[in-house]
């Protein structure tokens, strides 16, 4: 059994490496621009605050459970930043209250989950709208882009003694990875989370304090993504009410492109990590060769189906014959039936 | 209404078991009569603060803009039912929207049925695939209704371009559907009530509309009882996608202007409507009529706040507290009804 998830396990993270130099190869083929380090900057710029996203996301589905609020409370933070600067706070004050509302955000997430026992989706959808709609109660239509210069050069400068390739955002990803990387796999608490995911009624009778443990994820969700509402708003130097819509949907197929499983219990932070240059290398390339924008939906919608349907393909196209062949049964049957009924 | 699924229908149980079903009827009865209450009370407070909000055409405008709703929520509704959800609508709607009112522009004269006929297809289309992919796939509908989404809206995007239907390119007659009144009632208020009336009608009375409610209490057990919960998942997605391509014609003769974005974010919207209307998000009961009645109190609110001067910046605040209040009321409810029922058990065993 064991061997066999980690062949399996393998095989996805085997797969994502070809999927990631078949990118490389496409990006380099479509525009001479790609492997720049000026484009590769840029990329580092477009995926940073979505990566960092990604990696409480990763914890969380893995317990089986979702926050959908993600990109809401990164708008939320970047209101937030936005409106406390502009009231004359200092910066250091504005980024900590930022970070402390976040966790209170993300609490509230795992208060309601983990002590009502309400399910993470509909609770997520819930304040999917909720922060959002904080955010535009907060700033309305006024957008403030006042910041200090110091912080906004961060935003949009790579890290020193990277050969200008690394962002600050990427930079802070690649240390939280780390982090979350050894957590998961490398303490006891990370098998926690495995086990609740592969049955929450088992890991409880196992005395892992479940409801607990999640709600710490959530605040943790919730923390990480206000940090990156603040990048957000340093990297655009802009804080709007609309900041980060729709991202939920990129972090949710990162996570599973990743080969984490929607059903909890499975996944590894590097295959989330080998998924996010995939994503991003591949909406790079695809800008590189004039695709349109807006329509980027289309590419990312398919790439979240692909990624949940092709684990089991087999089954998938089995179950689709029988499907197919019941219906056409079915339609037979009716026919015979009218027959005899006439 | 789950109750009527007790295996345990022996002789001694029946009083039992019809007492608990009583029991269930009044709470979701109260259920819904809760929902008219607030919905009176909040048309009476805010008509006393401010008299113009019962002026005809005030009242007109909002039962416009419900029907949409509504005849979504229904669509909403029998997916919910069968725990399953359906994230897909507001790109259904937004796509069917542009599509058939474009028809206007580039075949002058052709019959207004007939682009509804279209909307309705494109609809059923995206449910097709929806059912598809969360029955043949065994992916949860909240991944697969997210993924298209996004890839309906994408479409949508290509399709639109940066250009737009305006109202001067659509026939008068089309525009005229939403506002043609019957002694001051919209005929579309009073189409789509019995619509939601039917479909209730369908849910509740209906062999197959039960057993939407079997598949959502207990997906398991209704395969085991023979119910072929593949195909009436999959007939549940087509028909939310229908009513959405129709509820899309429908956005296209109300507003006229139609963009890339019309319609996004409605899916939410919606499912908020459907959970304060009392469909348990969890499936397996709540009711058509509930729903749309949740989709009328949205409405009002909203144009109650509107009336009442506030900043229609809170709008989605109050939506998203809203839907979390009705979700936890919901939880509660259910958790209140188990006990009361779990405690009729033993008392009537004892």
């Amino acid at each position: 059994m064991a061997p066999d998830r980690i062949r399996s396990l393998l095989r996805w993270e085997v797969g994502l490496s070809i999927a990631l130099a078949a990118v490389i190869v496409f990006g380099i083929t479509a525009s001479s621009q790609f492997p720049t380090s000026f484009n590769l900057f840029y990329l580092n710029l477009s995926i940073g605050e979505v990566a960092i996203m990604t990696l409480p996301m990763t914890l969380l589905i893995v317990t089986g459970e979702i926050d959908l609020s993600v990109a809401s409370t990164l708008g939320m933070s970047s209101a937030l930043v936005g409106y406390l600067f502009s009231h004359g706070w200092s910066m250091p004050l504005v980024i900590a209250t930022v970070l402390a509302v976040g966790a209170v955000a993300g609490w509230f997430n795992g208060f309601l989950v983990t002590r009502i026992g309400l399910p993470s989706l509909a609770v997520t959808i819930g304040t999917l709208t909720l922060y959002r709609g904080i955010a535009v109660v907060i700033l309305g239509p006024n957008t403030i882009s006042t910041f200090p210069a110091r912080y906004t050069n961060a935003g949009v400068t790579p890290l020193p003694h990277t050969g200008g390739y690394l962002s600050y955002s990427v930079g802070i990803f690649l240390v939280l990875a780390v982090v979350f990387g050894i957590v998961l796999h490398a303490t006891p608490f990370g098998r926690s989370l495995f086990a609740m995911g592969a049955n929450d009624e088992a890991a409880r009778y196992a005395g892992i304090r479940v409801k607990r443990t999640k709600l710490i994820l959530f605040v943790v969700s919730g923390l990480v993504c206000s940090l990156a509402g603040i990048l957000y708003t340093f990297r655009l130097s802009t804080a709007v009410q609309d900041n980060g819509i729709g991202l939920e949907l990129s972090v949710v197929t990162i996570v599973l492109l990743g080969g984490v499983s929607i059903f909890g219990g499975r996944g590894t932070i590097i295959g989330v990590v080998l998924a996010i240059a995939v994503f991003a290398g591949l909406q790079n390339a695809l800008l590189l060769t004039n695709f349109e924008q807006r329509a980027m939906g289309v590419v990312t919608g398919a790439l979240l189906l692909l990624s949940v349907l092709i684990p089991n393909v087999t089954a998938f196209m089995e179950r689709g014959r029988d499907f197919l062949r019941r219906r056409e049964l079915g339609v037979a049957r009716g026919e015979r039936a009218r027959e005899a009924a006439s | 209404m789950t109750a009527t699924l007790d295996p345990r229908a022996g002789s001694a149980p029946l009083a039992e078991s019809a007492n608990a079903r009583r029991l269930v009827d009044l709470v979701f009865r109260v259920r819904e009569f809760g929902i008219v209450a607030v919905l009176a009370l909040l048309v009476l407070v805010t008509a006393a603060i401010e008299p113009r909000f019962l002026d005809l055409s005030n009242v007109q405008f909002i039962l416009v803009d419900a029907t949409i709703f509504a005849l979504l929520a229904l669509g909403e509704t029998m997916v919910v039912l069968t725990r399953n959800v359906d994230l897909s609508i507001g790109s259904v709607l937004g796509l069917s929207a542009f599509l058939s009112a474009d028809l206007f522009g580039h075949h002058h004269g052709i019959s207004i049925v007939l682009v509804f006929v279209v909307g309705f297809s494109i609809g059923v289309a995206c449910g097709f695939v929806n059912g598809f992919f969360t029955v043949v796939g065994r992916v949860p509908s909240l991944v697969v209704t997210l993924a298209m989404l996004y890839i309906i809206r994408g479409i949508d995007t290509l399709v639109v371009g940066g250009g737009q239907v305006v109202a001067s390119s659509l026939p008068n007659s089309f525009i005229e559907i939403p506002r043609k009144t019957v002694i001051g009632i919209p005929i579309l208020a009073i189409v789509v009530a019995a619509v939601v009336g039917a479909g209730a009608y369908y849910l509740r009375s209906f062999r197959s509309g039960r057993e939407l409610y079997a598949i959502g209490s207990n997906p398991d057990a209704a395969r085991l009882a023979g119910i072929p919960s593949g195909r009436r998942v999959f007939t549940a997605f087509a028909i939310s996608g229908g009513i959405a391509g129709i509820a899309g014609v429908l956005y296209a003769a109300r507003y006229g202007t139609i963009d890339s974005t019309a319609g996004s974010g409605y899916e939410l919207q919606v499912i908020a409507a459907v959970v304060v209307g009392g469909v348990a998000i969890f499936g397996g009961s709540g009711s058509a009529v509930g729903a749309a009645f949740g989709a009328l109190l949205l409405n009002t609110i909203l144009s109650a706040l509107y009336v009442l001067g506030v900043s229609p910046f809170w709008n989605q605040a109050i939506a998203g507290a809203l839907l979390l209040g009705a979700i936890a009321l919901d939880r509660g409810i259910s958790l209140q009804l188990a006990a009361a029922l779990r405690k009729r058990r033993t008392h009537l065993g004892a």
